[in-house]
């Protein structure tokens, strides 16, 4: 019979407890962040979707060696180029130039790999998250156009 | 009206459990042979997220597979990373700058504690108790924020690479994790007092889902729940492999087998990771985080090779037979969690089922690992 209510003395007490640290936290500052009000900034290595990145006079830096394509887990990216005749000191030279850079996104699994095997520092991260659409178009980005854009 | 159905005093019926059930954290099924309240027979059901990771590993280059090996747990992700990159390196003869795997110990034992907390808060969860889930989760985020912001992402890192590392740590990071420890021990105290103590958990783990030491061996689990079944074993400790050999820290042991064992041992293992961690934030040596001599393509020789890492939920293991080529001729992982699961079957017959989805808590399944 003491165990009884030794029981019910020592379960009790274990509840007030747990009520009691409840109720601390009760009156402890919000930590949530309200998300489509409030939204806090990515962290500076955070690994968004793959972006060009441009050289002093807007073109891109890229020069269409294929690297990232093949270091791709996913086969996620397809670039292809294009020889053009430029001048240089007088002399017509031959020079690959990047015509399409495609990322389908919906393969994609953010390793990084691309941006760490490219030699020139052409591509980068974008820190942008907010990617949500229910067309699997929207996921087909044209690397290339969007570049032209941001210089635009 | 139609007369209520009168079950005959010897007749079961099929409960089917999942594969979209919230007790068994996934898309896990299982079939169970029910005497009114009492399980008869358990029959787990795999497969419902089967991604071929074994197969992605003799299709891809080594580099190429490291992605997958953090879709495999993606609670504790870091450990599996860490297995391959070591079996790769030992196979190829890279050698890792102390630095690289003074790190690679701190960002998986961060990691080990985060996979615990979401564990314990879960569990809790699945037992009625919501709140310990909050609390856990916003330490957990404290420990996504440090390796978001050294790795770049927040649960599926890409961080080890053979023979280094991605990325180095910054101040920021040793500064944010040594202000981490004392606040994780401070709620580890908390969670102790609001949970440990809590006479309703008490009664619903103490003394229930006994797990034999002999039945771990049999299934080859590992882990917490082997641990907690009083087996002394940590590939950590046993077949010490990274740095691990430089800490100072201690495995759990309990006796008691029962779901409450289980449970004292992942919290415990909290505050030894917390030990790991601060000693290799003192102990951090300064230096390259990559190797110097290290092939372009990695091409492993001819053979076979083995490395048992030991993540949150048990030994994970790593069996690359490589033929010379780019890419692995076969690649098995042993996956802890998979073995652990099939204790279930076996070890709630004759249970309360309320009791068994405890008993499948206390486990600490993930899913998409069990599968592969």
């Amino acid at each position: 019979m003491g165990g009884y209510f030794s029981d019910i003395f020592y379960g009790s007490k274990s509840l007030l407890i747990g009520m009691g640290i409840t109720f601390r936290e009760f009156f402890k500052p919000t930590v949530t962040v309200q998300y489509p009000y409030q939204t806090i900034k990515m962290s500076a290595r955070f690994r968004g979707h793959i972006e060009l990145i441009a050289d002093e006079e807007g073109k891109p830096k890229c020069v269409a060696c294929g690297m990232c394509q093949r270091a791709c887990p996913s086969g996620c990216i397809s670039l292809d180029s294009v020889s053009v005749d430029i001048e240089v000191d007088g002399k017509v030279k031959k020079k690959k130039v990047l015509s399409k850079y495609d990322l389908d996104f919906t393969k994609c699994s953010l390793c990084g790999q691309c941006v760490e095997n490219c030699n020139f520092g052409a591509i980068d991260f974008s820190k942008e998250y907010n990617l949500a659409s229910t067309r699997k178009e929207d996921f087909h980005f044209n690397l290339l156009k969007r570049l032209e854009e941001r210089n635009a | 009206m139609s007369a209520p159905i009168q079950l005959r005093p010897d007749e079961t019926f099929l409960l089917n459990v999942g594969p979209q059930h919230p007790a068994t954290h996934g898309v896990l099924r299982v079939k169970m042979q029910m005497d009114g309240e009492y399980i008869v027979k358990a029959e787990t059901v795999l497969g419902y997220v089967h991604r071929m990771h074994e197969k992605m590993g003799e299709n891809r280059t080594y580099a190429q597979y490291l992605p997958n090996l953090s879709r495999l747990d993606y609670l504790g992700a870091l450990g599996y990373t860490h297995g391959h990159v070591l079996a790769v390196e030992r196979a190829a003869g890279i050698e890792v700058p102390e630095r690289a795997e003074y790190i690679r110990a701190i960002t998986v034992e961060l990691n080990r504690v985060a996979s615990h907390l979401f564990w314990f808060g879960a569990f809790v969860m699945d037992l009625g108790g919501f709140s310990p889930l909050m609390y856990a989760i916003q330490d957990r985020e404290h420990i996504l924020d440090m390796l978001e912001a050294v790795t770049g992402a927040r649960l599926t890192y890409c961080y080890y690479r053979f023979g280094g590392l991605y990325n180095d740590v910054d101040d920021d990071f040793i500064e944010a994790a040594k202000r981490f420890i004392p606040r994780m021990r401070k709620s580890l105290k908390k969670y102790d007092a609001l949970v440990s103590g809590n006479v309703i958990f008490r009664n619903r783990l103490e003394g229930i889902a006994p797990v034999s030491a002999e039945m771990c061996r049999k299934y080859g689990a590992t882990g917490p729940v082997a641990r907690g079944s009083g087996i002394n074993f940590d590939v950590r400790k046993n077949e010490p492999y990274s740095v691990y050999p430089e800490f100072e820290f201690d495995v759990p042991v309990y006796h008691e087998c029962d779901s409450l064992a289980r449970y004292k041992v992942r919290m415990d293992e909290m505050e030894q990771s917390l030990r790991i961690i601060e000693q290799g934030l003192e102990k951090l040596p300064d230096g390259p985080i990559m190797a110097e001599k290290k092939p372009k393509t990695i091409k492993l020789p001819v053979g076979d090779y083995y490395q048992a890492v030991e993540t949150a939920r048990g030994s994970f293991g790593i069996r690359i037979v490589s033929d010379g080529d780019k890419n692995a001729y076969r690649l098995k992982l042993r996956s802890p969690t998979y073995s652990n699961m099939h204790l279930f079957d076996e070890a709630c017959e004759g249970m309360l089922i309320m009791d068994a989805l405890a008993f499948m808590g206390s486990l600490d399944l993930v899913i998409p690992e069990i599968d592969r």
